[in-house]
């Protein structure tokens, strides 16, 4: 499965948010968007899944438009990962991660439905809550779930939208692990948008430094995560190392530190 | 699909089966292995048609128990013969004379009100799971989105200024209320449409629609006379006084046509719970099942209304009876809830027409006179969150 995006545009009321995006995405790959808040990471990841339509440019699954192609359609190739989730109201784990086989099989629920949810909810080890209330949940469980639900659409494409936003450092570490290991093993792409630099250096095998809706570098972690960039895009001076497990950034302090400083002292003293 | 949903039901009820021979065991907590993990599933489900076999019995029950009511006394066996003798020809155990009387005071006096109870329970409990689903509101009900006012506006300009379409008459109020159902519905699926079909955008679509034609409505009662202006509140109390099996017909057909629609996207409305953009990269269409879904939905309730007045509460209150029961699956959520619906507007009526008789208190009164407090226990019974 390969995912090719060339120059998709995106406004919401007037206000550009994705301007001529292009990139592409492999077989067994990750891909990793980086960038500082609203520089139109989660909007790419909606528009790619059509829950957004770009107004330019064109996103091609395996040669197919996506633009063509039926909600449903779309559905059984992309599975869609949100930020964070909670119903209206209560639904058991178990009816959540079956939400994902919708696409493939419409109103009854077959043995093969079942069979496949209990296989994922193996995978993540999340059968021990399945009857609980989804809502209930913390946020690392949350995730596991909501991850769940978009494997049992047997996807090619994973998209997700901030994964370890809400998790403590094991949580993070545990859904980094699982996302490699199925795009390893299941021969699946995905494409995460991710705030945490040193997760994205260690997981992904490109980047996508996104700037003001436009991509502002992309490339393998060691071109794109440079001291340079870092300074330009997210205004902070960091330390950029190469360590045995691969670059890690260690932020120093703001790029203009100096001055707010200096503005804040002088109206206090009016 | 229908064999699906069939097939659905069939393995429920066959693992139903295995609950009641086996006897259903603990559910175990820890490493719970996969086989285990299906297995609790199914049983989940057993549970849950179980509630709606339960259901289905007591309802039957309690329409054979309504008819045996009234001043002419028979017996539940006399009604339930009576019932047979004219659904299935060859059947025939009682007298012929007996058998006349009582086919008379079933078939004719006591069956339209007790099919009527039956079926506008049925069409208002559906209509509001539905319509707390596709607003994931939990506060909506079929008169949300300002039908109530609507109907009642309709009626309004019938009873006091005698204008509206149909023809003159009982059915000229009838006809009113439901146009303007409608129409309401209409404004709010043409304007959601536009600015986009949310839930926010459609609820305050509603309450703006619901002001307007609740003004229209008071302004209209201001200038009645007071003979008119009481036909009014009479007609909004909600009542199965005007029963007859042609309404009770409409309303059938009506209600098979669009239960069959709703329980088609049942799977939809529980993956919309998760969510519009959640719902959308699953498939579904989002907008579009929202907006004819709403429309569906009015439709039943405005056949509903116009021939019984507003009858508040049941939409609002069955789903979240069945829901605090058998959880939010949609699938088996809507059938409980429009059998719950039914047993709780029959109920109530058999009460209304029979605790100060022979007065007969407007059975919409009674529905939220014991569904208040009887809603008020399972809040506060409830232990888990609900939402």
């Amino acid at each position: 499965m390969k995912l090719k995006i060339t120059g998709i545009t995106f406004k919401y009321a007037s206000e550009p948010i994705l301007k001529n995006v292009t990139m592409e995405l492999g077989k067994r790959e990750i891909l990793g968007l980086i960038g500082p808040n609203g520089a139109g990471k989660s909007t790419l990841i909606k528009c790619i899944d059509k829950i957004l339509k770009p107004l330019g440019g064109s996103i091609l699954l395996d040669g197919q438009e996506i633009r063509k192609m039926t909600r449903r359609e779309i559905a059984k190739h992309i599975g869609y990962v949100p930020q964070t989730s909670s119903g209206c109201f209560p639904a058991t784990v178990f009816d959540t991660v079956l939400m994902g086989r919708y696409p493939r099989t419409g109103w009854g629920s077959s043995d093969r439905d079942i069979e496949k949810v209990a296989e994922v909810m193996e995978l993540l080890k999340i059968e021990r809550f399945a009857l609980r209330n989804f809502n209930t949940l913390s946020g690392g469980e949350k995730q596991k779930v909501m991850l769940a639900r978009a494997l049992a659409q047997e996807p090619k494409v994973l998209l997700l939208d901030e994964p370890t936003s809400n998790l403590d450092i094991k949580h993070q570490l545990e859904v980094m692990e699982v996302i490699r290991d199925i795009v390893r093993y299941k021969g699946i792409s995905a494409v995460v948008a991710i705030h945490d630099l040193n997760l994205a250096a260690r997981y992904a095998d490109k980047l996508v430094m996104l700037h003001k809706g436009g991509i502002f570098a992309g490339g393998y972690p060691e071109s794109v995560l440079t001291y340079e960039n870092i300074k330009k895009i997210y205004g902070v001076e960091a330390e950029v190392k190469k360590g045995p497990y691969g670059l890690y950034v260690l932020p120093l302090k703001p790029a203009s530190y100096s001055a707010v400083m200096e503005n804040r002292v002088f109206t206090s003293v009016e | 699909m229908l064999c699906k949903q069939l097939d659905s039901y069939m393995g429920g009820i066959r693992c139903l089966a295995l609950m009641i021979k086996g006897g259903a065991t603990a559910v175990g907590s820890e490493s719970v292995s996969k086989t285990v993990l299906k297995e609790q599933y199914t049983k989940f489900i057993g549970k849950k048609i179980l509630f709606i076999v339960v259901l289905v019995i007591f309802l039957i029950l309690l329409m054979g128990f309504a008819a045996t009511l009234g001043s002419a006394s028979i017996t539940m066996k006399e009604v339930y013969i009576a019932i047979l003798r004219r659904l299935l020809p060859n059947f025939a155990i009682s007298k012929p004379l007996e058998a006349e009387l009582s086919d008379i005071i079933v078939w004719r006096l006591r069956l339209p009100r007790i099919m009527l109870g039956v079926t506008a329970g049925m069409g208002l409990a559906t209509a509001g799971t539905v319509m707390q689903a596709i607003l994931r509101n939990p506060l909506a009900s079929p008169f949300t989105l300002g039908i109530a006012s609507a109907a009642s506006f309709g009626a309004t300009l019938a009873i006091i200024l005698g204008i509206g379409f149909g023809f003159a008459g009982g059915t000229l109020v009838v006809a009113n209320a439901f146009i303007f159902t409608m129409l309401a519905s209409i404004i709010i699926f043409t304007l959601a449409n536009y600015k986009g079909a949310t839930p926010g955008m459609m609820i305050l679509i509603g309450i703006a629609l619901s002001f307007t034609f609740s003004a229209s409505t008071s302004l209209l009662q201001f200038f009645g006379d007071p003979e008119e202006v009481a036909g009014v509140v009479f007609w909004m109390f909600g009542c199965l006084g005007r029963a007859s099996w042609s309404n009770v017909t409409v309303i059938s057909l009506v209600l098979l046509i669009c239960m069959s629609y709703l329980i088609w996207k049942s799977k939809e409305f529980n993956v919309l719970n998760a969510g519009d953009e959640t719902a959308k990269s699953l498939g579904v269409n989002v907008e579009q099942l929202r907006l004819v879904s709403m429309l569906v939905a009015s439709f039943v309730t405005a056949v509903i209304i116009c021939f019984t007045g507003i009858i508040g509460f049941i939409g609002l209150v069955c789903p979240h009876i069945c829901r605090m029961l058998i959880g939010g699956d949609n699938r088996f959520l809507l059938p409980a809830s429009c059998l719950l619906g039914a047993v709780v507007l029959l109920g109530a009526d058999t009460v209304a027409r029979t605790i100060i008789s022979p007065v007969i208190i407007p059975v919409g009164i009674m529905t939220s006179f014991f569904g208040g407090p009887l809603f008020f226990y399972l809040l506060m019974r409830k232990r888990e969150e609900y939402w």
